[in-house]
């Protein structure tokens, strides 16, 4: 049977290469994403770079006014919180792309590329936020955006802390703020409600001291954030890693592979991991797929230990941080 | 008022998140930086939650004690003024 979409795709392809001589259009440019194919003919929705949905009042006005000039008058808010503006003639694509060039915008990547990272708002106002996730998110969209991987798609998202509302567990690479809490003895009052605080109960009082359980410790910060003398402190700062999630048809769910990276570490380890993607991947699988098929330890070994990172080894350092449901069909 | 301490005393034992806070928050508004205001709240959610709030608006709690099934706080009221 002939896939009437495949050959209606060709057929669009050639048309869109005979419009495009005549148009000028980048077709580097256009490959790279942003314009994607909609079920009517000759539409597209034109998704836009928003790094951490962040988006300037004068950028959203600019998407509303493309979205009424070129499209019927609506976006759509993706769940990786970009603006799309659906409906727009492949005709217009040059003139989508020179209004967004005037507030110094772009489109977003599509294909084996690295995706706009998203993050949610971080300590910048939430209460519960530990990092910048608004700040490394912009930083790692400006340094890698795009980036081919020569297999498949490649998503990033920063989580200011554990309660991880931006799902690093299901991206290929996923950064979340983690502190670690240490307790000044000498200034601490016995008040007990650092242990109230914390919901993993990893702190219980012993001789009026609260003593921490690392093991059931999942880095919120909450006993920090409590304490009403500052004797609670903290010690370090920075960000859990997690490799190998993906959601779609058949998810996966992410490995904790090392803790409390640096800025300059979460850099280093996105390099290195797509550099073994590259090199590791088969056909269009992703990276998680990869470390499923060669082993998490050749990752590890490959990857993480070379880069000095302070690892997680062992299931029983991960377990701490989920609690169970379905493991699809293992249990 | 309170027989045994002789102070203010709210009590907020069935109040849920976050309306147990914001009683607390109006009530320390009104006193000067320094004073201090005695607090009934239950266990679980709220003594999860509020004491962490009251640090956040610069309050300060001085004393934590368990009474049965929910807890006496007294706080000290922060220069929250501006």
């Amino acid at each position: 049977m002939v896939d009437s979409s495949e050959s209606g795709m060709e057929g669009l392809k050639a048309n869109l290469r005979k419009e495009s001589r005549r148009l000028k259009l980048n077709f580097d440019e256009l490959k790279s994403g942003g314009f994607i194919k909609q079920t009517q003919k000759d539409l597209f929705t034109v998704r836009l770079r928003c790094p951490g949905g962040s988006v300037t009042s004068e950028r959203l006005r600019k998407a509303s006014e493309i979205a009424e000039k070129y499209g019927r008058g609506e976006v759509h808010l993706t769940v990786r919180q970009s603006v799309e503006i659906p409906y727009v003639s492949y005709v217009h694509f040059d003139a989508v792309a020179e209004e967004l060039r005037a507030v110094n915008w772009s489109v977003a990547s599509c294909g084996a590329r690295v995706r706009v990272p998203t993050a949610c708002a971080g300590c910048s106002y939430n209460p519960n936020g530990l990092v910048d996730t608004q700040g490394l998110c912009a930083e790692v969209d400006r340094r890698y955006f795009g980036t081919p991987t020569g297999h498949h798609k490649f998503k990033i998202s920063f989580s200011g802390c554990p309660i991880d509302c931006f799902r690093t567990r299901d991206m290929d690479l996923g950064f979340q703020g983690v502190v670690e809490p240490a307790l000044a003895e000498d200034l601490c009052n016995g008040c007990t409600l650092c242990v109230k605080a914390c919901e993993d109960k990893s702190l219980r009082m012993v001789d009026d001291l609260p003593v921490r359980d690392k093991n059931r410790c999942v880095g919120c910060g909450d006993c920090v954030k409590v304490c009403p003398v500052d004797a609670m402190k903290v010690a370090r700062r920075g960000w859990l890693a997690r490799v190998g999630g993906r959601h779609g048809k058949h998810p996966l769910f992410a490995y904790e592979i090392a803790n409390y990276l640096t800025d300059d570490q979460v850099y280093a380890l996105i390099e290195a991991t797509l550099g073994w993607y590259q090199k590791h991947g088969e056909g269009r699988e992703r990276i998680g797929a990869a470390i499923v098929r060669v082993g998490l330890e050749k990752y590890v070994d490959d990857v993480v230990r070379p880069l000095g990172l302070e690892t997680v080894e062992t299931a029983a350092e991960r377990r701490k941080y989920w609690s169970g449901g379905n493991l699809y069909g293992q249990g | 008022m309170d027989r045994a301490s002789g102070r203010d005393v709210l009590d907020l034992r069935g109040v849920l998140c976050p309306t147990n806070f914001v009683h607390i928050k109006l009530k320390l508004e009104d006193m000067a930086a320094g004073d201090t205001l005695e607090v009934l709240i239950d266990d679980g959610e709220p003594m999860r939650n509020v004491p962490k709030s009251l640090k956040q608006e610069g309050h300060r709690i001085l004393t934590v004690r368990p009474e049965g099934e929910h807890f006496r706080l007294l706080i000290e009221a922060g220069n929250v003024s501006g």
